[in-house]
């Protein structure tokens, strides 16, 4: 039973039957279904406000106070999407005034910025203003709460692709790794503006992003995404095809030596191997991975073990011609049981 | 710097069993306790909350403890005009929840129930030019809405209603330079974005396209020294990734790469032994509904929880359900009591709730 109506006057909690204007409206309650699955207990203003949400919906309400609501049942739960496809109806058959909407998804996102909804909501508002001037500063923002917010980063992406945007962004991706060399969202954002501007195939721009990745590395050995990206932009033509990359990679296995160092170590000589099959550089290559195994990444032996027997495999004195699936190594079929 | 990594530590008394009784308790009594506002506000979501829960007690074999007519209508009543099925009653259609109700028919062998063709008609609709497939009417795309499609279809034997090539080109498109799959062309890779491309090319048989070595170590370096998965590079583990993670090495045949016991004995850990339920990482609180109330978690990947898979035989006790909800959820009830207060900014959260229970009780 709900508490008197002084009483709730006096603490402040308003519910909707209290409020004249929505006299004329038949609540609707929750309906789970002919017989409910589970039986509900509800908190009061919850269900006050979905119900009288539910009765517009039922009678395709499309009016000011019906906008106003979406409003409450969005405070009260942001992830529900059938709120936010009434509201986006509304904005639509109400023509509200799409700035002051751009103001309230703004600060709803500022509350809650993880919530596929809200940003959904916003890019439709973006389309319909055709202007993403704020977007940039405002996505920088809620970046500054959290540099790896998922939904922040591709609404960011699609702004920049959409209306071209990519002027500013590698200096905006600097000033974050700047701030946090492991942030491994602005490393892909890096990939993603330099594929997307430059590409990697000037070989001036390429030493560019491998003297600036080995600069990172020097500053924070462990870090899973530098050596990630290394490897991402040098892969297609080969990690040993950089000229004095290894010598520089294996000068930092002295000082700033990492499990991600030495892993780019065997993929390095992996891809020696490719042109040059000697067993010197084999043997350098097992190595690192019996290292890696019993040392240095033991919680990965399985894939070390693996990677070693492969390279023996291809590479060693009984190997078999080349195929070019993917490794057929009998073991990987194995189930854990 | 230096050697510094983002891991949580499993304290020496922390669960070492699985409470599979507590578990199952907890699912059967879900939504039927005094204070549920969790199951409230996640109606939104309650096809996807109903098929978890079905799935976790049919593993448990203890299925027949929940009411498959009941569930079946309800079913029935969210299926559209359009053919498309909603999370509930009143709300509209979408294809996560198209999914999830065609995977609890499923599990009751019974998709009869609903008007297949329309379901078939409602997702064909979807597809986009380039392959990719919008969530909804509006439009949002996102490689999980391409997983949702072909596994909808696959579950009813209607694959073919789809430009199943398009739609692999799009997927395809979306790999990265590190192996691993964003949820558009460009994104970070993510392991529940990876679950969702792998299952999906592993339903229309093209797990060849992969690189599956490269892939299949990004997915082993998720594990971190407490033996708890992260989704992604330089965050925290969350038990959520053990099953993305596992999923998608088990899919593509590499899941030995994975400690096993260090795994198990962090997932372990993450249960409630009072409640049932598991919480996101250890230590952290779980509430009533088994979610975790840190503020600070990741809560996309509860997001992510409502991509289900198709009926994958149970990897092992990596695998995990529970319903986690966003913990914003929670200070939004505050928040909204807090509206028709004032100055409520300045109090924390803890004093806010007292607060109003001490008005609600004088009344």
């Amino acid at each position: 039973p709900r508490p008197p109506l002084l009483c709730r006057k006096l603490s402040g909690l308003y519910f909707i039957e209290d409020r004249k204007e929505w006299s004329d409206l038949e609540p609707v309650p929750q309906d789970d279904g002919p017989n409910p699955v589970v039986k509900i207990a509800y908190s009061e203003k919850f269900t006050d406000v979905f119900d009288y949400f539910r009765a517009l919906l039922k009678n395709d309400e499309k009016s000011e106070r019906a906008f106003t609501l979406t409003a409450e049942a969005i405070e009260l739960n942001a992830a529900n999407y059938t709120v936010w496809h009434y509201r986006r109806v509304l904005l639509q058959a109400l023509e509200k005034d799409l700035r002051q909407e751009m103001r309230y998804i703004t600060a709803i996102i500022e509350e809650q910025p993880k919530n596929y909804q809200v940003w959904h909501h916003r890019r439709m508002v973006v389309e319909w203003l055709s202007d993403p001037s704020e977007e940039l500063e405002f996505i920088a923002d809620i970046l500054s709460q959290d540099a790896k917010n998922y939904h922040a980063w591709q609404h960011r992406q699609w702004v920049i692709q959409e209306y071209k945007l990519w002027d500013s962004e590698l200096e905006f991706v600097e000033r974050l790794l700047e701030e946090d060399v492991r942030n491994n969202s602005a490393w892909n954002q890096r990939h993603f503006v330099i594929s997307h501007t430059t590409g990697y195939s000037d070989p001036a721009i390429l030493d560019r992003e491998v003297q600036y990745c080995l600069c990172q590395i020097r500053k924070a050995p462990h870090n899973e995404s530098v050596w990630n990206y290394l490897k991402g932009i040098l892969q297609d033509r080969g990690l040993s095809s950089h000229p004095g990359l290894l010598e520089r990679v294996l000068e930092l296995k002295e000082t700033q030596c990492s499990p991600y160092l030495l892993a780019f170590l065997v993929d390095s000589y992996e891809d020696a191997l490719e042109t040059n099959n000697t067993r010197a550089t084999l043997n350098q290559a097992q190595e690192v991975c019996a290292l890696l195994a019993q040392v240095k990444d033991t919680i990965r032996r399985e894939y070390w073990l693996f990677l070693g027997r492969s390279l023996e495999s291809k590479y060693g004195p009984t190997a078999a011609p080349q195929s070019d699936a993917a490794s057929s190594d009998a073991a990987d079929q194995q189930e854990l049981s | 710097q230096g050697t510094q990594i983002k891991d949580v530590v499993i304290k020496d008394d922390a669960p070492n069993a699985l409470i599979l009784d507590k578990h199952a308790d907890y699912i059967a009594a879900y939504g039927s306790k005094k204070d549920d506002y969790e199951y409230t506000v996640s109606e939104y979501l309650r096809m996807s909350g109903i098929y978890w829960g079905l799935t976790v007690m049919d593993l448990m074999s203890q299925l027949p403890r929940m009411n498959c007519e009941e569930i079946t209508e309800f079913i029935k009543s969210c299926q559209h005009e359009c053919g498309g099925i909603s999370a509930s009653i009143g709300h509209d259609p979408h294809l996560l929840y198209t999914l999830s109700a065609v995977q609890i028919l499923s599990l009751y062998d019974n998709v009869q129930a609903l008007d297949v063709d329309k379901v078939v008609e409602y997702i064909k609709a979807l597809q986009q030019e380039d392959g990719s497939f919008a969530g909804d009417k509006w439009g949002e795309i996102d490689t999980r809405f391409s997983f949702c499609a072909v596994a909808t279809l696959a579950l009813l034997g209607k694959l073919d209603a789809i430009d199943v090539d398009k739609a692999v080109e799009f997927v395809l498109s979306c790999m990265n330079f590190d192996g691993g799959f964003g949820c558009r062309p460009g994104s970070e890779s993510h392991a529940g974005q990876i679950y969702c491309c792998t299952g999906f090319l592993s339903l229309t048989g093209q797990l060849h396209r992969l690189n599956a070595d490269l892939l299949g170590w990004w997915l082993c370096e998720r594990q971190l020294p407490s033996g708890g998965l992260n989704g992604r590079p330089e965050k925290l583990p969350d038990v959520c990734y053990s099953w993305w993670v596992l999923a998608s090495l088990k899919i593509i045949g590499r899941i030995h790469w994975i400690d096993k016991a260090k795994l198990r004995a962090f997932i372990l850990a993450c249960q409630d032994e009072e409640t049932g339920g598991f919480a996101d990482r250890p230590g952290d609180m779980v509430s009533p509904c088994g979610t975790a109330v840190r503020p600070s978690r990741v809560s996309r990947c509860c997001d992510l929880q409502l991509q289900r898979n198709v009926n994958q035989s149970p990897a092992n006790s990596g695998r995990r359900h529970n319903f986690k909800q966003p913990p914003q959820l929670s200070r939004k009830f505050e928040q909204s009591v807090a509206s028709s207060l004032t100055d409520v900014d300045q109090l924390p959260s803890a004093l806010l709730r007292v607060y109003v229970q001490a008005i609600l009780a004088f009344m």
